[in-house]
């Protein structure tokens, strides 16, 4: 109960002048699941402290809602963990400054050149499924359509879920105007729709669904952490939509040099060397043979798709009310 | 006259009351105010408000209707371990939604108990996934306490009266008319109104087993307003829907209840007459029936996680030590709460005083967290507040529960004995102590162990105010779910319903004691 200091306590001890502060601190605020004891936060912690002479203190929670609440008055220094689907808001805010970092030496599948966001993982959405249930998997989104009514999958809400929005972007860009057509085919297949990745998951390794909405990299949890080697991402030859995570710094910080250091040590060996088994995803910046055995092992889809971020904003809504109407008629 | 009196003067009870309005109300202000006003709702907010009140209605209707039968056989009859499975058919009421929800599709899902049983057999297929599964989860969720709820009025009847029904040789048929309509005309209006209220903000329900955008709530409706729309005007319009729709709700069981007036007794513990031949067997029946679609998955979620507990990581246990001691804060604040609006009501009927004390069933948590944040950013810094927020809202939380609990003993002990103690001029911290906690001890008790079991699993807005270092341990369950370790979940969620179950039987207890 170290922390349960009322309220008014807390305003005291505000007031109280800063000398017990040795080290200066760097706020950043990032999702729930990247600062916990099994997400990349504290290992990132631990690296950056050891060069930095610094704190660094992460605040979790829905980063973009709560940067939209506080306004100016955030104490965040820097932000980590936003997806695609925010970038527009976030990018409208002016709260952000450059990152300053070279992104022309990233390893991504589809070039760069946003100056203010920056990725430091990615991987692509796939369905999941597990070689002991389902033998015969879809071998591209065309069959995954025609596929018989009694394969069921799990998907996201994308009114809850950046990957379920994401998905709705993979379903746009590969069937454009057709997208309310396919979405009306894949519906009966759909067992349900979750409100975040973990449900729908969670109903995957049930033995519920025979595939799940997830990423090109989840196989590569099981064979690293479980020695499992029956889980596969099925990789049509359609494409595969891009699903990348970023980080941003806050012009208004009162640490920028601080703030700055720590965009430098995302795209770093040290940061990026991490990332592929502690998030479970691939590094932006590190070269294929770097990486874990299990994540060269992964196939990969021959073809990456992304929209910009003013495509995907213009196409948000319309796509969400499309597959609205595909699931309610 | 003297209830006109009554009314008059502030009593603790309306400054409480007044100050739940004001939060509720004033959080949802603040949501609207950051917006600069209300935005209008579209054609899909409005099928979800019209989904929302359907599955809230079907559920609550249920629950109470199949609560009846099952509190009535747990009432008047006595069996080995009956406490002990009174207090375990409470269990699904305080686990995680989550979790609950992997409970019942490890029962009823395509690859459950009861799917392998009925393809044994050669039948067809059950689906829980639409809005059948909706509802069967919320029943799971809500059966137990509407059963608990019109339980404790059964056992609130006084003995004599039963005796006196046995020795004018009422039949069961005769029993049901005198005693048993007016007592279930006095609690199953307020149980309906309590599981109807809680169906209204259901939200990962609806999302887990609806089995599409058909089975949208207007909670999942607000956080999409939030999250994905930044549009906290459209959020605020639907939270008020949400309160509206309550109020409503609430007026229409306050004027179905009708107390039942059966006079005080000489709390000689008796259960009421158990006849005998087809009623015996049938209450049986209900009550196997009832353990086993409650324990059922609360048998699956023991069984994938029991085996986990050991190789909990260190932090768990820190969080689980956070967790304990912030629920046992939390309750005493929501007793300390509850007690005075309970008396305030028992004195008069007063609808807003229990509207108020009900609408923290209806605040949607995120318009209420949202709020607050606002509210209290401008203050303070928002980093020390984590822990005082979310035991706050916790308390506010569990209120209308504990206060479901003692509206209808304080109301017996106002018509029984209050009379009496103004008589003898029995007022103050003297009637408190000699009068009423020690008439009120068992509601008392039972309150606060759903108080602290509510506090204890709740996710609350720590995770819209959290840090690191302040994560409890339905937070922790959450996170483990977010990175692949489902088996450490499992893990966690039985040591998290574990000591709910722990924390509601000791005050519970404690209250019977």
């Amino acid at each position: 109960m170290r922390h349960a200091i009322p309220a008014a306590l807390a305003v005291a001890a505000m007031a109280l002048p800063a000398a017990a502060q040795e080290r200066p601190e760097l706020t950043a605020y990032a999702p729930d699941y990247f600062a916990s004891d099994w997400g990349p936060g504290p290992r990132i912690e631990a690296g950056f402290e050891a060069a930095c002479n610094c704190d660094l203190v992460f605040v979790t929670g829905d980063v973009l809602p709560r940067l939209l609440l506080e306004g100016e008055s955030t104490r965040a220094d820097v932000v980590i963990g936003l997806n695609t689907d925010q970038t527009a808001r976030a990018r409208a805010t002016g709260l952000f400054a450059p990152h300053r970092q070279d992104t022309a030496a990233l390893t991504m599948p589809v070039a760069w050149t946003d100056d203010i966001f920056l990725p430091f993982n990615w991987s692509e959405l796939a369905f999941v499924y597990d070689e002991t249930r389902l033998a015969t998997p879809p071998e591209s989104f065309a069959a995954l359509l025609d596929a018989p009514d009694t394969l069921k999958i799990a998907l996201q809400d994308p009114r809850s879920s950046s990957a379920g929005l994401a998905m709705l972007l993979w379903v746009k860009h590969i069937y454009g105007d057709g997208a309310e057509a396919a979405w009306a085919k894949l519906a009966p297949k759909v067992l349900t729709v979750t409100r975040g990745w973990s449900e729908a998951y969670g109903l995957f390794t049930d033995g519920e669904v025979d595939m799940v909405l997830s990423y090109t990299t989840s196989p590569a949890y099981h064979v690293i952490a479980e020695g499992d080697t029956t889980k596969h991402a099925a990789i049509f030859p359609e494409g595969h939509y891009l699903y990348t995570e970023l980080a941003a710094q806050l012009a208004g910080s009162d640490q920028p040099e601080l703030a700055q250091a720590f965009m430098d040590y995302i795209l770093s060996p040290d940061f990026q060397g991490m990332i592929a088994e502690a998030n479970w995803s691939y590094p932006a910046k590190l070269p294929p043979e770097d990486l874990p055995q299990a994540f060269r092992d992964l196939p990969r889809p021959a073809t990456t798709l992304f929209y910009s971020e003013a495509e995907a904003e213009a196409l948000r809504q319309p796509a969400l009310d499309e597959w609205l109407r595909a699931f309610t008629r | 006259m003297a209830a006109r009196l009554h009314a008059l003067r502030p009593s603790p009870g309306a400054a409480v009351a007044g100050g739940l309005a004001a939060l509720i109300l004033g959080t949802l202000g603040a949501v609207a105010w950051e917006a600069r006003g209300l935005s209008g709702l579209t054609q899909w907010d409005l099928r979800a408000v019209w989904f929302t009140l359907w599955q809230a209605a079907v559920s609550a209707t249920l629950s109470v209707a199949l609560a009846i039968p099952v509190a009535r056989a747990l009432a008047r009859r006595r069996f080995p371990a009956r406490g002990a499975l009174v207090l375990l058919l409470g269990a699904p009421f305080i686990l995680p939604t989550i979790v609950a929800i992997f409970g019942l599709v490890a029962m009823f899902g395509r690859s459950g108990w009861i799917n392998a049983g009925l393809a044994a057999l050669g039948l067809p297929e059950i689906s829980i996934y639409g809005a059948q599964g909706v509802v069967l989860a919320n029943l799971f969720f809500n059966l137990p306490l509407a059963t608990r709820l019109i339980l404790q009025a059964w056992q609130s009847v006084p003995a004599e009266r039963f005796r006196l029904a046995a020795s004018l040789g009422f039949g069961p048929r005769d029993i049901a008319r005198h005693l048993e309509r007016p007592l279930l005309r006095e609690v199953a209006p307020g149980a309906w109104l309590a599981v109807f209220l809680i169906c209204l903000t259901s939200f990962t329900v609806a999302l887990a087993l609806g089995g599409g955008p058909r089975a949208t709530t207007v909670e999942l409706a607000i956080y999409q307003a939030f999250r994905f729309d930044a549009d906290p005007g459209r959020a605020a319009s639907l939270g008020l829907v949400q309160v509206a729709l309550s109020l409503a709700a609430l007026a229409l069981a306050g004027r179905a209840a009708a107390p039942a007036g059966f006079g005080a007794g000489l709390d000689r513990e008796a259960p009421g007459p158990a006849p005998p031949g087809w009623r015996g067997w049938a209450d049986a029946a209900v009550i196997l029936l009832a353990a086993g679609f409650l324990l059922g998955p609360v048998g699956a979620v023991i069984g994938s996680g029991l085996p986990r507990i050991g190789s909990l990581p260190e932090t768990v246990w820190a969080a689980t030590a956070r967790s304990v001691g912030m629920a046992l804060t939390s309750t005493a604040l929501t007793i300390a709460l509850a007690l005075p609006l309970a008396l305030a009501l028992a004195r008069g009927r007063r609808l807003w005083i229990e509207a108020a004390g009900m609408l923290p069933l209806v605040a949607s948590p995120l318009v209420l967290g949202t709020g607050l944040f606002l509210i209290l950013s401008h203050a303070v810094p928002v980093s020390g507040l984590a822990i005082p927020v979310t035991i706050a809202v916790n308390a506010i939380m569990a209120l209308p529960f504990a206060l479901r609990a003692l509206i209808p003993a304080s109301r017996t002990l106002e018509a029984d004995y209050g009379r009496l103690a103004a008589s003898l001029g029995l007022a103050g911290a003297a009637r408190l102590r000699l009068l009423t906690l020690p008439r009120l001890r068992g509601p008392l008790g039972f309150g606060a162990g759903l108080a602290a079991a509510l506090a204890m699993g709740d996710l609350g807005v720590i995770a819209l105010f959290g840090d690191t270092r302040t994560a409890t341990l339905p937070l922790m369950l959450y996170q483990l779910m977010g990175s692949y370790r489902l088996a450490d979940a499992a893990g966690a969620a039985v040591l998290l319903m574990g000591l709910s179950l722990g924390l509601f039987w000791l005050f519970d207890r404690g209250g019977r004691a």
